[in-house]
């Protein structure tokens, strides 16, 4: 009871620290929105035929949720728990009684919570501007989607802490490893103007796993209940070993 | 020696091929201000760690309010605080702020405001850790130390870098916790430091302790000769002066006169002679000084390798 009042504690003040980073802030929050902005206003009323008649602007909603969501929760993790490292505030918090996990689940709180209000507002944009339909019958598989993808992608950021050696490194890892795979994935380029190689390719990492489960979730042209299990399998096997990568390699020193 | 706070028996730890502590004993005493005082690299910082918990040790026993640091619990952190050697902030949060999240970890905090009021940042309470000044953001690094009430207090060089007036506000902020009844163990490399504020001093270098006594008695301060300087005008002979330390010219001064030098064990008898000596001769002394050996003096003398 007193590690929950604990965690909820140190969630209060990531949300603090969080929402006073101009630099959190413009990349986690507007980012994402600027995004589905410019790419609704470039490719405007187009269609998708390979995609039964898609409108763009409906394709990219959950193309942003996915992105929103990954930098909410992977990137947000792994650049603010290595620059919390090489402070020395992580080593501070291990001399005081707060349990480690604490320390941790504070942080994962705040992504989750960031990642939901992101989510909440691209929908609300893709129904207000773009009349995008909110998927109200195929919620469970929305909700399940979100909860796997935001949890394996918070594991995946801690695990990639331990290949981040600096605080300098972390931006620039952190963007080589997941633009390409926004490109690649069919985030940021419709996935039918993508060869089949490519996204072949891209299938091999969770980003494009996640996004295809979310896309099944959300959009109003799938039949049936739009769980995906196969990707989700994958995007969880991911988070897992990142989990597990984190658990055995994760560093509460700095390295610098 | 059980009531110690903290016992140390045999202490050794290297990095691959470095001895970085090198068999230390130590004892600190309730209510005592202890310091650690070594150049760089002489295996302060590993000893301190090792006593917070936070680095394992290769031989030697180790005691921390009765607690073996190598295995700390939760309620063992509730009675230490801890300075680290850099400062470590969130920027982000305010005095007071920072304060609240690090009271939170603890069962039985000490009051926020009393210890905003303690480290004498009471007008910058609502102000970010990182508009502070580096004196103040120290003061709030110890202020943190402090929020959890601890017993024991490790402060890992405090001052380095601090101007010298943000060194001074420092030290009275650190004298003043003798008042509130805690042990507190310091590491630094300014002999000052050591001698304003530490009951005792261990001199460490190069991974052990060379010396260790009260600022005023260490390496033997009291034995080794007082010197006695003065001028003269060259060419003065100096053979009728007397004192029981033979007077020796040690350099050239200005105008012409020269310097000379008087070591003595008898300070004040050698200089009443050499007053009587001055005034029968009308032989003009200048710039006379009388210096006892320095705390520098003995460091130097007792860290060079």
């Amino acid at each position: 009871m007193r590690s929950l009042g604990l965690a909820l504690h140190e969630f209060r003040f990531a949300q603090k620290v969080f929402w006073r980073n101009p630099a959190s802030v413009f990349f986690t929050a507007l980012l994402p929105v600027l995004f589905l902005l410019i790419f609704a206003t470039i490719f405007g009323d187009q269609h998708i035929d390979e995609l039964g008649g898609l409108k763009v602007t409906t394709y990219y909603i959950p193309a942003i949720v996915t992105l929103a969501v990954i930098s909410a929760t992977m990137v947000n993790l792994a650049m603010n728990v290595t620059i919390a490292r090489e402070a020395g505030l992580l080593k501070r918090g291990r001399g005081t009684p707060l349990p480690p996990w604490v320390f941790i689940a504070g942080r994962i709180g705040n992504a989750i919570v960031i990642s939901a209000v992101m989510v909440v507002v691209v929908t609300l944009i893709g129904k207000l501007l773009y009349d995008a339909p909110i998927p109200w019958e195929r919620i469970p598989a929305v909700i399940v989607t979100l909860v796997v993808g935001a949890a394996s992608f918070c594991c995946l950021g801690l695990a990639m802490t331990v290949i981040i050696p600096s605080r300098e490194a972390a931006s620039a890892i952190t963007n080589a490893i997941t633009l390409p795979l926004y490109f690649l994935s069919g985030i940021f380029i419709p996935e039918s103007e993508i060869p089949d190689g490519v996204l072949s390719f891209a299938n091999h990492f969770p980003v494009r796993d996640f996004f295809q489960a979310f896309f099944s979730a959300y959009s109003p042209n799938t039949v049936g209940s739009g769980f995906e299990w196969g990707e989700l399998a994958v995007v969880a096997i991911w988070g897992l070993a990142g989990f597990l990568i984190a658990l055995r390699y994760f560093r509460w020193t700095p390295r610098s | 020696m059980s009531d110690s706070v903290i016992s140390v028996r045999g202490l050794r730890k290297s990095y691959d091929e470095l001895e970085a502590v090198r068999g230390i004993d130590l004892e600190v005493f309730p209510e005592e201000i202890f310091a650690v005082l070594g150049p760089n690299g002489a295996g302060k910082t590993t000893t301190v760690e090792i006593l917070e918990g936070y680095r394992d040790r290769d031989a030697g026993e180790v005691s921390v309010l009765g607690v073996d640091p190598a295995s700390p619990t939760p309620a063992w952190r509730e009675r230490i605080g801890i300075v680290l050697q850099s400062t470590t902030l969130e920027p982000a949060l305010s005095v007071r702020e920072s304060l609240q999240q690090y009271a939170g970890y603890y069962r039985e905090p000490r009051d926020v405001d009393e210890v905003i009021e303690l480290v004498g940042l009471g007008e910058q309470a609502g102000v970010r850790a990182r508009k502070l000044s580096g004196g103040q953001q120290r003061r709030l690094d110890v202020g943190i130390a402090l929020v959890g009430d601890p017993d024991l207090l490790f402060l890992d060089e405090p001052t380095t870098g601090f101007d010298p007036s943000a060194r001074r506000q420092a030290w009275e902020m650190v004298a003043g916790l003798r008042e509130l009844g805690k042990t507190v163990l310091l590491t630094t490399h300014y002999m000052e430091e050591a001698q304003f504020l530490a009951d005792r001093v261990a001199i460490v270098s190069a991974g052990e302790i060379v010396a260790l006594d009260t600022p005023e008695n260490l390496g033997d301060r009291r034995r080794l000769p007082t010197t006695i300087t003065f001028t003269v005008a060259s060419g003065t002979d100096l053979s009728g002066v007397g004192t029981t330390g033979r007077p020796e010219a040690s350099g050239q001064a200005e105008d012409g006169r020269v310097a000379v030098r008087v070591s003595t064990h008898e300070p004040v008898a050698d200089l009443n002679r050499l007053t009587a000596w001055s005034l029968e001769g009308e032989i003009e002394l200048e710039q006379l000084e009388v210096r006892r050996p320095s705390l520098e003096d003995v460091y130097l003398e007792l860290t060079e390798a």
